[in-house]
This record gives structure tokens, C-alpha cells and sequence, in this order.
């Protein structure tokens, strides 16, 4: 492996509804003050990886340098489901290890108030006679007819399966209420969150059911919202100054996996496999274990998932992550701290954003910015994603000596 | 023909069955047109009959559905002794009282109406084996 690379600058939006703000809008807000908050200019910028997924036509990359700079550097416009912020990050960093760029920046952005729940249900209008069509030959939307495309509903399952396979005797809806009370709790710390409001588990398993077990509060909240992060060579870091040093960020791992195919994964997504893969791979690249983790963010789309992702990250001892959440391992103040930004049930997920909006918050408690939900003497933090289909990133990051 | 599957892969014939693409090479397992198999990379593939009877190892209960769609509903995931498959449950009262986790069902297929020109679309789902935790039978009939 080449060069040891830093994160010099990041910032993430307010993630919420920004009615006057459009994609471009956003992603420049953000990416201009990741130039800011690393010191730096888009004129130091050598490569960009840009991620979008629903701005419409028209590459994203190439629409925010219209806006903050045309420099003519390479843009890679990238789409990676829920991933694609970790993956646009990957490329600037794929092009500083490549030696091809000293200095990149990463921006994510999505417009997603008011998008409502992102089922997979939609369909055209059905002819007047049954006609086969597709891969299945189905002769109706299957959704539905043959069990749930939804997110909500495919999440559900994937939580009630390592409730089967882990032989769990308590209540599905009260366990995973409870994770959800934990990350509702936390964002009442964190200003740029999307709903900051404490939840009861009463009120959590009275909201309205979804797909149970998960109600609405147990699911990630559509929103607007950015991220960027300007990401820099060790080399060049050196050149720079001692302050922008002193708040430099490494990547200790950077890693992106896809599915590799085990029994069923065709017919309900296996996002465990290739998160363990991509954990152990984090793991070896950083030359550290789980334990020395001091806080992680990773991939909360629904109560359902953080569960499963508690074990696939080895947080846990394999088939242990109700233990460990009964332990309290990760709540603030636990061994392992998880989602202390609130997570995506409360912090909101701008699909394309939130890849970069988890590596935001653990740099801001490397770097001992973190204000009221400061992670005490944070040195080392774990970023996850997952994108459905699938995609998964992992970065692992550590404060500057 | 004046009945027609919801999809190609559910056999209406001698018995209605799930009849899979198995991978000659490999044996792994598909719903659908293939390519190629995703597990070794083979071309070649023979009809393979799903096992009619299995365990739910994960379900939801859909509130939020596309238009059309009654709910709630269950849907599951059932190993079918070693095949993975997905549906929704029938013949059950869809609450966390009737619906659990190991749960013994089957295949049963389910009437989707006839079209203009008076076929059947016929559909599919698992009820539960023990009698004692289906609902009463409206339609649909054991396969």
C-alpha cells in the first residue's frame, strides 16, 4: 500500500428540509466549507468524487464546479446506493493512493424531504390481459404478492432472521424499540440532526407500525442534506501547516466490498456477509481490533439493521449482539459508543450524504470538536454504510498524534 | 390455457410447486432467467423442484404497501430445506401472536382474479401447517 492519507477538511449540512436549497446548492455549501475547514481552495483540488443518486440528468460532479470552481481536474460521478458517499470518499482516496493526486475532494448530496417511504411498490399500469414480463415472467407487480420489496419490510426481515438464527426469547419489538430509544436519545446532542427529540419506548412502540417490527421512528427519516471532505497525501500534509496538521484525520482503512453470493442472498439481500468481509479486511488494513475502536457510526437505515451490524462489525463475540446491547456497550458512555450522532432514525438519511456524514461526526471527536456530545479522549472511530444491493464501506480513522 | 402463474417459476402441474434454476456445476439455486451462475460462473442449468413444505426464518408485517396491496400482510422468508424462498403467508391472522419465528408452513396457491379474457391468475403463498394457527380457509387450497 502506498502513502498514508488524511482527512484535512470536512463538513457536513444541517440535515433536515432546505424547501430553498437545491442539490447543487447543498452539495457546494458543504464542499466550500470542507475547502474551509481544511484550509485549502478548490485550486488545491486535484481530483473530485461526487456522489448523487436523485438529482436528475446531468453528472452532479460537473454542476457544483459550475458553481465553486471549474478547474478542469477529473470528476468520477459515482452511485452506489445508500454507499455512494463512502464511495465517492473512496475514489479521492483510490486517486491519492494511485499516486495521481496529492490533494481530492469528496461530496455527497441528496434531496430527499418529503420523498415519503422508499417502497418498492411502484409500477405502471397493468394491461387488461395477463402478460408475463421480466425476468420471473411475472404477470403482476410482485411486490407485495410475493412477500415485501420494501426497505422498511426487507430490514424487518433481515432483524427478525438473526433473531431466528440466534434463538431470541424476548419480544422482537421491544429489543429493537429499544436501540431506536438509544439513538433518539442521543440526538438531542447533535444540532445539524433532522429530528432531536428523546422518544419513550412507549412512544416508540406506539407510533405507527411500518413493517413491523419496525414503527416510523425506527426508520431512517428522509431528508436534505450534504457532505464533503477534502482528502489529502501524508506528503503533502507534511508541507502544510502546524495547525491544519494538528486537526489532519488518518484513514487508517479505507475499504468498499460488494456481496459475494451465499445461499438465499438472491431472495433477501445478505447485508451480513459483506460487512464482515469488509470489517476484517478494515481491521487488518489498520492493524487494530474492534476493542480499540472508541466510537463507531455505522449503518442504522432501521432499528433492525444496527442490530445485526453490531455482530457483522465483531463488536460483538459472533451471535452476541443482544448481550452486548443489553450490556451496554453501546450507549454513550458505554465500552463501544454506537450512533452517538443520533443515527439515521433520528440524524436523517440523505442517501448520498450519509457516507461522509458518519465519517464527519467521528472526526469531529478525534479532533475534540464534538461540543455537548463529546466522545472523551476519542482516538480511533469506525465509519460504516451500507448500500442495498449491495455495497458496503468501512473507514476507520485516528486522531492526529 | 385458462390459468396462468403469477410467475414463471411457480409449476401449476401435477402438483403446484417452486421449480428453481440449479446450477449444474454447483447446484446453486435461482428464481428467474439466468445468465450465468452467480456462485461459480456456470452456464449450464437444470429444473429443480422446491420442496413444497418449510420454515419461516424471517417475516415482516407490512402496514405500508404499494396501491393495490391489502394490508397488513405477512411476508417471510422460508427455507424450504435448503432453498431459500419468499412469499407472503396465508391463512393467518397477519400479528406477532399468530406469526413467529420456526414456523411449520406450505405452499398453497391463491386466486389473483381472471383478466378480459377469463384467465386465472394464480398466485401463491405458505400457510401454516398446524391447522390450529390458520385462520379460516377462504381461499386457496393445499398443494
Amino acid at each position: 500500500m502506498s502513502a498514508d492519507v488524511y482527512i484535512l477538511g470536512i463538513n457536513m449540512t444541517r440535515f433536515g428540509k432546505h424547501p430553498d436549497a437545491d442539490t447543487t446548492d447543498l452539495g457546494a455549501e458543504a464542499a466550500l466549507a470542507a475547502l474551509a475547514d481544511g484550509g485549502v481552495t478548490i485550486d488545491d483540488i486535484d481530483v473530485i468524487g461526487a456522489g448523487n443518486l436523485l438529482g436528475g440528468p446531468g453528472g452532479f460532479g460537473q454542476m457544483l464546479q459550475k458553481q465553486i470552481g471549474q478547474t478542469g481536474v477529473p470528476v468520477y460521478n459515482v452511485q452506489n446506493a445508500c454507499a455512494t458517499g463512502a464511495t465517492a470518499l473512496r475514489t479521492a482516496i483510490m486517486a491519492i493512493k494511485a499516486g495521481e493526486a496529492q490533494m481530492g475532494l469528496a461530496v455527497g448530496v441528496e434531496k430527499l424531504s418529503g420523498a415519503g417511504l422508499l417502497i418498492g411498490g411502484s409500477r405502471e399500469a397493468e394491461p387488461d390481459t395477463w402478460t408475463p414480463k421480466g425476468r420471473v415472467g411475472a404477470i403482476t407487480a410482485t411486490d407485495g404478492r410475493i412477500g415485501t420489496l420494501t426497505m422498511p419490510g426487507t430490514f424487518a426481515q433481515i432483524g427478525m432472521q438473526y433473531l431466528h438464527e440466534h434463538s431470541y426469547a424476548g419480544v422482537p419489538l421491544e429489543l429493537f424499540a429499544e436501540i431506536s430509544r438509544k439513538n433518539h436519545a442521543n440526538s438531542t446532542l447533535n444540532p445539524l440532526a433532522a429530528y432531536t427529540k428523546e422518544l419513550s419506548l412507549e412512544q416508540i412502540m406506539g407510533d405507527i407500525m411500518i413493517a413491523y417490527p419496525n414503527t416510523r421512528p425506527m426508520c431512517s427519516a428522509n431528508c436534505d442534506g450534504a457532505a464533503a471532505a477534502v482528502v489529502v497525501s501524508g506528503e503533502k500534509l507534511r508541507t502544510l501547516s502546524d495547525e491544519q496538521r494538528r486537526r489532519a484525520v488518518r484513514i487508517r482503512a479505507s475499504v468498499l466490498t460488494s456481496d459475494p453470493y451465499t445461499e438465499g442472498c438472491q431472495v433477501l439481500f445478505d447485508v451480513n456477509t459483506l460487512t464482515r468481509r469488509a470489517a476484517a479486511q478494515a481491521y487488518e488494513q489498520a492493524g487494530v481490533g474492534p476493542e480499540d475502536l472508541d466510537l463507531v457510526e455505522l449503518h442504522d437505515c432501521f432499528a433492525t439493521a444496527e442490530l445485526v451490524h453490531y455482530d457483522n462489525l465483531m463488536l460483538c463475540p459472533p451471535g452476541g449482539a443482544v448481550d452486548w446491547l443489553q450490556s451496554g456497550a453501546p450507549y454513550r458512555g458505554g465500552s463501544t459508543p454506537v450512533n452517538v450522532s443520533g443515527g439515521l432514525q433520528s440524524k436523517g438519511h440523505p442517501v448520498s450524504a450519509t457516507g461522509i456524514a458518519n465519517i464527519w461526526e467521528v472526526c469531529h471527536h478525534l479532533r475534540g470538536e464534538a461540543g455537548d456530545r463529546q466522545i472523551e479522549g476519542a482516538r480511533l472511530g469506525m465509519a460504516h454504510v451500507i448500500g442495498l444491493g449491495s455495497a458496503c464501506g468501512i473507514h476507520i480513522l485516528e486522531a492526529a498524534t | 390455457m385458462d390459468r396462468i402463474p403469477i410467475v414463471d417459476y411457480l409449476a401449476l402441474e401435477p402438483e403446484p410447486h417452486l421449480r428453481a434454476h440449479q446450477c449444474t456445476a454447483c447446484g446453486a439455486r435461482f428464481f428467474g432467467r439466468r445468465n450465468a451462475c452467480a456462485s461459480c460462473g456456470g452456464t449450464s442449468f437444470a429444473a429443480a423442484a422446491v420442496p413444497s413444505e418449510g420454515t419461516v426464518t424471517a417475516f415482516t408485517i407490512v402496514s405500508f404497501a404499494a396501491p393495490g396491496i391489502e394490508v397488513p400482510f405477512v411476508a417471510a422468508i422460508i427455507d424450504c430445506d435448503g432453498t431459500t424462498v419468499q412469499a407472503n403467508l396465508a391463512n393467518v391472522t397477519p400479528d406477532a401472536d399468530h406469526v413467529h419465528l420456526g414456523q411449520r408452513v406450505r405452499l398453497v396457491t391463491t386466486s389473483l382474479g381472471t383478466d378480459a379474457e377469463g384467465v386465472e391468475g394464480v398466485g401463491f403463498g405458505y400457510e401454516p401447517v398446524d391447522a390450529a394457527e390458520r385462520t379460516a380457509t377462504t381461499e386457496g387450497s393445499a398443494a
